[in-house]
């Protein structure tokens, strides 16, 4: 049955050797740099500051995971019992805005809201009542992580609700259970197998969260690891600190990711029925005052900082800064690290996919399968900042790194992205193992021409949909090039970041409309070649 | 028709070698505030570049002390010519990880509260660090240095990070020149008061005077902008009994230059008047030789601590990253 297909080893090894391979060189090179090189000698990176500074990590990480949960469960559930109502699917769709924006996009949209001089400030200041406080340490925070995992605790966790079957949704009616009755029979034992997974999730985003504390963090006293990691390495060189920061990240970031794979290994059920369900307690008019109430802050919180973004942005001194030319110049940077990203982690992410396939479908081999393409998604346990700070110190001082900031920020980033591809990409070969194989080694059809007349027409909308993902994300990131970039105007992320660390706020709204706008025709671009080569592909 | 080509042949090498006998621009990094419209930067451009004949680029790289760290992450490979903006508490460290070199001017003559005989550093300014206030919100600043750091949860102060600014790095060391080993509890206290730590001294200065906060660390001399520019009283420093810590600000070639002989002429143009004048009514600093009757009379009136502190180059380079190191310390609790 398995004529005429081999396994092929070499694409994944291949790229088993960018990732993890490069992240395991950051950390070696991290390792061997810890001892001697700092004045103090070895160990002397871990002082109590650094573990002042990972106290306030977890906490922060914490109250974000517990307050993104506890606005998105009630929300969910709302969303969950109202399956039909105007624009329900355009506010769904909303929620996955957040985890496309650019962060530093976003924190700007929120300052806009919830700063000092932000929207809501200004309209209590206008009713005579207080303003807010300036938007500085753990509460900035807090808001930002809550704008970005409330969302996203949404969209994991609304399958839950549609995973209940409508014979069980049935049944409940018959017996005329309550709200508070569903909620304990049937809803909570299902979110307790889904929920610690999606909180480990959350809470491993805040942990290893950069951009949003980089500019909302107020001084020594809001730091995570991951932005002391930064300002060890670009504010104090200080080599021994930054190596101790780094190790410490990691070694938590392993523990974190260990618990939530073990957490989230209970698969959810698909619905047994596609038909619309209606749940018993729908009808109760306190139910519908709550979820009314819920939906409304939900849509709210999101879309408010959307709003201020492109608001401020139109208002904004829009002729005066895009008449600069080196904004015009960043916006270039930003889009070609954005683009060399996104093709690396395709390249890289379809070498992956293919061998894990092989492994899957040919070999029976599911398991081995399943830990390739575990390894290859690692950036959750080595951040971007520790990979940057590792491929750092490699290179210096042999190489001038900061001459080398582009290609090292889209080196970054492509291994960042590359779990969306495996996501994207992997799920479609293997389904085109499994149809096509037999028949491919019935007429003898196999190496490039069987990728031409098989693979790739079923590939090129998700790879193409993959790599703008990946090319999108790259373009508005902060993290890699705020480590390897030296010049403010090098991309339009940095400027982005140094406009509000000087508090040209009107600035910023253009420059963060601009970035949206490069972010967007990236991803447009890219995804659009896709659809133009399917349709020539099946005419 | 030979002399059509001899023409030809003359204009074509004259424009060639006009082309290669321009040289590359006398690459200066300095702080942010030195180069923007209202710094000193542009005027001092203007007229080096009258003097020399050459072209001059300058590059802003955040705030002073950010300077030292960028000469250090770009070793000899970097662009840099002359670096302008190092202060005293900088010098030994800049010395010691070669990204200087001496400049061979032989003595210079300036007028600083202290002798200078430095074989690698120009001062071209000084001043005194000093809380600046907004007298409109606060009537009564803190008294001393003793006040303002145990006042509890009193008005909003802004600081900057010694690891990037100067002005941050200089209240550090004023904090540790008076409060010696208590330093650390020192700033556990004050650090109650403090809205944010900024990286650099514009942004600091940016947000006290949108009043996010009544209180910033900037300098005595920070008043004399608004009594000149804008004719307010508004602003005033707050003197204090324990004496200000001093800024010396300074210049000095890069050690990865390739044109020191320019470099060096910058270096000796800042000890004319030409530089000097410049300085007062742009940096907002008083100039390191004294113009005379060219000094706005503003700058005489202002107050003058009583007692100037400053601490060694040498002492400074070898406490410098433990002190900083109890500062975050301090302030991350």
């Amino acid at each position: 049955m398995m004529v005429g297909h081999r396994t092929r080893l070499w694409p994944g090894l291949a790229a088993l050797a960018a990732s993890p391979g490069l992240a395991i060189l950051a950390i070696a090179t991290l390792l061997a740099a810890s001892p001697g090189m700092g004045p103090a000698g070895p160990g002397s990176g871990f002082d109590s500051y650094i573990w002042r500074v990972l106290g306030f990590t977890l906490v922060q990480a914490g109250l974000s995971t517990i307050l993104s949960l506890a606005f998105a469960l009630p929300l969910t559930r709302a969303l969950a019992r109202r399956p039909v109502f105007p624009g329900r699917s355009l506010m769904v769709k909303l929620f996955g805005l957040p985890l496309v924006l650019p962060v530093i996009v976003a924190v700007f949209g929120i300052t806009a809201v919830w700063g000092h001089n932000g929207a809501i400030s200004n309209a209590l200041e206008a009713m005579g009542l207080p303003g807010l406080s300036p938007l500085y340490g753990l509460s900035g925070i807090l808001i930002a992580h809550t704008f970005f995992n409330m969302p996203l605790g949404v969209r994991l966790l609304l399958p839950v609700w549609d995973s209940i079957p409508g014979e069980t949704w049935r049944l409940a009616g018959q017996l005329g259970m309550n709200s508070w009755q569903i909620f304990r029979l049937i809803e909570f034992p299902r979110l307790m197998a889904a929920v610690p997974g999606v909180a480990m999730l959350i809470f491993l985003l805040c942990f290893s969260s950069f951009t949003v504390v980089l500019v909302l963090g107020g001084g020594p006293r809001a730091t995570t690891l991951e932005v002391a990691i930064w300002q060890a390495l670009r504010l104090d060189f200080d080599i021994d600190r930054a190596v101790a920061l780094a190790l410490l990240q990691v070694s938590a970031c392993l523990i974190a990711g260990i618990l939530f794979y073990r957490l989230s290994r209970t698969p959810i059920s698909a619905p047994t029925e596609e038909r619309q369900v209606v749940r018993p307690d729908a009808a109760s008019r306190f139910g519908l005052l709550a979820d009314i109430v819920w939906l409304t802050a939900g849509f709210l919180w999101v879309m408010a900082p959307l709003v201020a973004i492109t608001v401020s942005g139109l208002a904004g001194p829009v002729a005066d800064v895009l008449g600069r030319a080196n904004i015009w110049a960043a916006a270039g940077r930003s889009a070609a690290v954005g683009v060399s990203a996104g093709f690396l982690a395709l390249i890289i992410g379809l070498m992956l996919a293919t061998t894990a396939r092989d492994l899957a479908v040919r070999s029976r081999r599911s398991r081995l399968a399943d830990w390739l393409e575990i390894a290859g998604s690692q950036t959750l346990i080595v951040s971007p900042v520790v990979l940057g700070a590792g491929l750092f110190l490699l290179l210096f001082p042999r190489v001038p790194v900061f001459d080398w900031a582009l290609p090292l920020a889209a080196l970054v980033n492509g291994l960042v992205t590359l779990p969306y591809v495996l996501r994207l990409v992997g799920p479609v070969l293997r389904r085109t193992a499994e149809h096509h194989d037999r028949l491919c080694a019935g007429i003898g059809l196999s190496g490039i021409s069987r990728f031409r007349i098989v693979e790739w027409p079923a590939l090129r909308r998700p790879a193409a949909t993959a790599m703008a993902l990946a090319s999108a994300l790259a373009t508005g990131d902060l993290t890699a090039i705020v480590l390897f970039g030296l010049d403010p105007d090098t991309t339009l992320a940095l400027l982005l970041y140094s406009a509000l660390g000087s508090y040209r706020m009107d600035q910023a709204a253009v420059i963060a409309l601009l970035l949206v706008a490069t972010c967007l025709s990236v991803f447009i671009v890219i995804e659009g070649l896709g659809r133009a080569a399917s349709r020539i592909g099946t005419s | 028709m030979s002399r059509i080509i001899t023409v030809l042949l003359l204009v074509l090498t004259t424009s060639l070698t006009t082309g290669t006998a321009r040289t590359e621009p006398l690459t200066i990094y300095t702080y942010d505030s030195f180069v923007s419209d209202w710094g000193p930067g542009p005027e001092v451009q203007k007229r080096f570049e009258v003097r020399c004949g050459c072209e001059t680029e300058w590059v802003a790289v955040g705030d002073a002390a950010s300077l030292l760290t960028r000469l250090r992450l770009e070793g000899a490979a970097g662009n840099a010519d002359v670096v302008l903006g190092l202060d005293t508490n900088l010098m030994t460290e800049a010395v010691e990880s070669g990204v200087v070199s001496e400049h061979g001017l032989g003595q210079m003559d300036f007028d600083l509260p202290i002798t200078w005989d430095d074989p690698v550093f120009v001062p071209f300014d000084y001043g005194y660090f000093a809380v600046i206030y907004d007298s409109e919100v606060l009537a009564e600043p803190p008294a001393s240095l003793a006040d303002l750091v145990s006042g509890g949860s009193g008005p909003d102060f802004i600081i900057q990070d010694p690891r990037t600014s100067t002005p941050g790095l200089g209240l550090m060391l004023w904090v540790r020149t008076v409060y010696g080993d208590d330093a650390a509890a020192a700033w556990e206290d004050l650090s109650s008061r403090l809205l944010t730590v900024t990286q650099g001294w514009s942004e600091a200065y940016g947000l006290f005077l949108e009043g996010e906060a009544p209180m910033v660390l900037s300098y005595t001399t920070s008043p004399a902008y608004h009594q000149m520019v804008e004719e307010t009283d508004r602003y005033k420093a707050a003197m204090f009994p324990e004496g200000h810590y001093m800024q010396i600000e300074v210049a000095a070639i890069a050690a990865s230059t390739d044109q020191p002989d320019l470099a060096r002429d910058f270096l000796s143009f800042i000890g004319t008047p030409e530089f000097q004048n410049v300085i007062p009514t742009t940096n907002w600093m008083y100039p390191a030789v004294d113009p005379g009757d060219a000094l706005p009379s503003v700058f005489r009136e202002l107050p003058t601590p009583e007692i100037s502190l400053l601490l060694e180059p040498d002492a400074v380079a070898v406490h410098r990253s433990d002190w900083i190191r109890e500062w975050q310390e301090a302030l991350s609790r």
